[in-house]
């Protein structure tokens, strides 16, 4: 288990690391970073003041490990529009996009999970049509207009939720939605076709055997099994809502991360941007590292060698 | 002694499948008496492991079963309601199947699948049931018992699975026990020691014990009563003893004939082989099930019903359209 | 074969499915054919606003079956034009993305050990890095146009591509008959080629019509987020982002290209299910 989890650990500081030196030189992406820090109209001696300021002017390397260290401390630098601390700012906003993506995933599994487990239970019933048209239409659908669809239908015409910048937990129904839907088809298919391979094997007719009853069969017996590709796709879907949250908060002016990343892109303030990919990726990796613990607790032949 | 605790009567079982309507078992009586050990012996796909489940009323969804008579200890089955049937399965009858490595949960610890049958059966508490368990781990052979019970099935071989397996099957006290092949999957070496745990058991708890197998060996060993099944119908049935030693219906004898026998097969005698395969069980299948491998067919064979001949010593019956004393004498010819 | 033939016309998702992508196709190819506007030229502020014929308003003109925009551009016109984007866009970027994924997987599959190790490596790197957010700063720092998106999208979107080529080529490497081919000293490029291709080419159909419906998604949400295709272009994504602000009073102009977007995934999802039903019926569920 130890060795497990240090080898776990050790693939995520290598790949948080190479994530860094990416997002690091994404400002590079379009030549030089201080004349698209300093925008069009910028006069020559702008752009080298800038150039220094900023410290463009030493050599990459030297700027990256410079950048990595400060981060390491929590120090990402200013922003260049905002005139704030990055740090600062970003974790202003982090809190809405956890609770708006949180929310998000917890709606498509609360949706998926017995939605799958309900259809692998009696195939090709109605049910299982039912579930098997939701995730056909469902993956079909572009976010941003289902949000737009549902802010028309239930926000403008009924009236029933509020449609922009409310932060009461109304205000998050529908993005939490818009978000949510298009992890459940995934999800459900992955339950559904885990817990059919799960309830034909051979452990679940020992447990029949033994007379147990059906509830237990079905959750302690075989849902406990099937859940583990689950697990991984969910973490794998939660980082995906953390960086589409920036189409949704935007639809529904949150002032989250995925906003803040909105903004940022069209001021073109390169390192605020560096800080929230690099903030996003991190939370991907710590999410899905957690996903690999939790499934080394479900599943005893990674625990237990 | 000789109360009955099983009895079946035209047990048959019937599948639909995209071809037709599949007849795997075919009108199978039998019976088992407490203490008594029942082999089923006959190739694959011949309905043995299908008459067990059905036995269990584990039977695939899509399978149908009817029969005239299925009871345990004197209870109707087939008109208990599923919950009924739940409280049975695992605490009066319990089951042991052909597949140790995969018929053990992964996710949980042996001692969890051992006593959970009995805190769901009995009024016992867990330290209770994990003696119990202990009890029996030891019974069947394994060392160090009670710290077995902390380690998961796929830190044990596919010997100690069959053993935990066997353990978790009597956890309850069964008053009947059904082996499904239980040694198929293992080491030769095992199969032997398996086998032989299984009827000192049933010896010891006296249980009645339906042992579904291919080893003959073991079945001239063990079997109170031994039943031939071939293609969805028992052909022959009688105490070990007479199978054996007057083996009738021509499939019994070329089975016999497949076997060397320490003592009575000679040293560099061929063995004898069956030609021909398993006809298929879709549709209606008329006349004798094994006329087209049969060395001794006759046009009789090929048209109507044959159905199991009366008694003719002492409960050995057979399906043949011949007599007795021609079975003997083709037996005779054969080896010849 | 008459089996399979059977199998694929029996399937009511590549029915239906391939029938609509046959229409939109067909509607991409001859759009310049079907309308006698221009997507882009064609503008009239006079005409704006004009609403579709299923609203009975004195305001309807024959002239614009689905209306106009703000612009007073046909929207039939501008949503016939989309269909080209859409389609140029998902078929291109997924040949990218195919191509970069297919490689990737194959070599991993088929090598295993450390080259396996690196390419898991980096697909996990790839996937930590939030796609929307990487392509729209890459394009917001390079400019938009057309092919950029496309790049960007096709140099993103691999990871599917090369976790499902590397699965199945590993399972396609272990059977006998690769063994056999390596016995005879047939090269390793020409095993990949002859050997492991042909038997992994249905899951990369399955995945290829997964990420032409991803890059086409995508292409969406960037241009309604204003970094993908560039206005006046007529991107359905685009023109839901132009409409976003007359929601209130015009709601069809943001529900035609939108349903003309989920009619399209939908119906390439639906092939690509099919496929996959038809090509292994036992991993239909």
């Amino acid at each position: 288990m130890v060795k497990y989890i240090l080898k776990r650990l050790g693939v995520a500081f290598l790949v948080a690391l190479t994530v860094s030196m990416i997002t690091f030189s994404l400002i590079y992406v379009s030549g030089d970073p201080a004349v698209a820090l300093a925008g069009e109209a910028a006069s020559n001696e702008e752009i080298e003041h800038i150039r220094k300021s900023y410290g463009y002017d030493r050599p990459i390397p030297v700027q990256y490990m410079d950048w990595l260290g400060r981060a390491l401390q929590g120090d990402l630098g200013r922003s260049h529009y905002l005139k704030e601390d990055i740090s600062h700012v970003i974790l202003t906003r982090l809190p809405n996009t956890l609770i708006l993506a949180g929310c998000a995933i917890a709606f498509a599994l609360t949706l998926s999970i017995p939605l799958g487990v309900a259809a692998a239970i009696r195939p090709n019933s109605l049910i299982d049509r039912f579930a098997l048209t939701l995730a056909v239409v469902g993956q079909a659908l572009p976010s941003f207009w289902f949000a737009l669809i549902m802010m028309f239908f239930l926000g403008i015409q009924l009236r029933w939720l509020p449609i922009s910048r409310v932060e009461t937990w109304q205000g998050f129904i529908m993005p939490a939605i818009a978000l949510g839907y298009y992890v459940t088809p995934g999800v459900m298919r992955l339950t559904r076709a885990g817990m059919l391979e799960v309830l034909q094997s051979d452990y679940i007719r020992t447990a029949k055997a033994k007379g147990l009853r059906p509830l237990t069969v079905l959750f302690k017996h075989a849902l406990r099994n099937a859940i583990i590709p689950v697990v991984s796709l969910a973490a794998v879907q939660f980082g995906f809502m953390l960086g589409g949250s920036i189409v949704i908060e935007s639809i529904f002016a949150i002032n989250g991360l995925g906003f803040l990343a909105w903004e940022t892109i069209q001021r073109g303030d390169l390192p605020m941007m560096q800080a929230i990919v690099l903030v996003l990726s991190l939370f991907y990796i710590l999410i899905t590292f957690l996903a690999d613990m939790l499934n080394a607790f479900l599943d005893p032949r990674i625990r237990v060698t | 002694m000789s109360d009955t605790i099983l009895e079946v009567q035209d047990l048959v079982v019937d599948i639909p499948v995209s071809a037709g309507m599949l007849h795997p078992v075919q009108s199978i009586s039998f019976k088992v008496d407490k203490g008594e050990t029942l082999c089923i012996v006959g190739e694959s796909g011949c309905g043995k492991s299908l008459t067990s489940l059905a036995v269990m009323n584990l039977l695939p969804k899509s399978a149908n079963c009817t029969a005239t008579k299925l009871s345990l200890d004197g209870e109707d089955l087939q008109s208990t309601s599923e919950r009924r049937m739940s409280d049975i399965r695992g605490n009066k009858m319990s089951m042991i199947f052909q597949e140790p490595m995969t018929s053990l949960n992964p996710a949980y610890t042996i001692g969890n699948q051992l006593t959970e049958a009995l805190l769901r059966h009995k009024k016992v508490s867990q330290s209770e049931a994990r003696d119990r368990a202990i009890y029996l781990l030891e019974k069947v052979g394994i060392t160090a018992a009670a710290s077995r019970l902390t380690q998961y099935p796929h830190q044990l071989s596919g010997g100690l699975r069959q053993r935990v397996m066997i353990a978790m099957a009597l956890m309850c006290g069964p008053e009947m026990i059904i082996a499904d092949e239980p040694t198929t999957a293992l080491d030769v070496t095992i199969q032997a020691q398996i086998l032989h745990l299984l009827a000192d058991l049933q010896k010891e708890f006296n249980m009645g014990m339906i042992l579904i197998t291919h080893d003959l060996g073991v079945v001239s060993r063990v079997a109170d009563r031994v039943a031939v099944m071939y293609a969805g119908q028992i052909v022959e049935t009688g105490t070990g003893k007479q199978v054996f030693e007057n083996p009738t219906h021509p499939y019994t004898q070329g089975l016999l004939e497949c076997i060397p026998i320490p003592g009575k097969t000679e040293r560099g005698a061929h063995l004898g082989s069956i030609p021909g395969i398993v006809p298929s069980l879709v549709g209606d299948l008329p006349g004798c099930h094994f006329a087209d491998r049969c060395r001794h067919v006759m046009d009789t064979c090929r048209t109507g019903t044959i159905d199991l001949s009366p008694s003719f010593e002492d409960g050995h019956v057979y399906r043949c359209v011949q007599t007795p004393e021609q079975c003997a004498a083709n037996l005779k010819k054969g080896a010849a | 074969m008459a089996q399979m033939r059977r199998r694929v016309f029996g399937h009511y998702g590549i029915i239906i499915g391939g029938a609509v992508l046959a229409i939109i196709f067909a509607i991409a190819i001859f759009a310049p054919l079907l309308t006698p506007f221009d997507p882009i030229l064609d503008q009239d502020l006079a005409q704006k606003l004009k609403p579709p014929f299923w609203h009975d308003s004195p305001k309807y003109d024959p002239a614009h079956p689905l209306g106009t925009d703000l612009q007073g551009r046909d929207y039939l016109t501008r949503l016939v034009h989309g269909a080209r984007i859409s389609l140029l866009i998902g078929f291109s970027a997924m040949i990218i993305s195919g191509v970069i994924g297919t490689a990737l997987g194959v070599a991993a599959g088929y090598f295993g050990g450390r080259v396996d190790m690196i390419v898991n490596f980096i697909i996990t790197t790839r996937l930590s890095m939030p796609v929307v957010l990487v392509a729209l700063a890459v394009v917001s720092l390079i400019g938009s146009s057309l092919w950029i998106v496309i790049w960007v999208l096709g140099l993103l979107i691999w990871d599917r591509f090369a976790v499902v080529m590397r699965s199945t080529t590993m399972q396609v490497r272990n059977l006998d008959y690769v063994a056999a081919a390596q016995a005879c000293g047939c090269s390793t490029f020409r095993i990949i080629l002859t050997e492991i291709m042909p038997n992994v080419v249905n899951h990369l159909i399955v995945v290829a019509t997964l990420e032409m419906a991803h890059a086409i998604l995508l292409e969406a949400a960037l241009s309604f987020l204003g970094l993908g295709v560039q206005p006046p272009a007529p991107s359905w994504g685009l023109m839901i982002s132009e409409a976003k602000g007359m929601m209130f009073f015009d709601a069809w102009l943001i529900g035609i290209p939108g349903a003309a977007l989920f009619a399209l995934i939908l119906s390439i999802n639906l092939l690509g299910d099919g496929v996959r039903d038809v090509t292994a019926p036992e991993n239909r569920n």
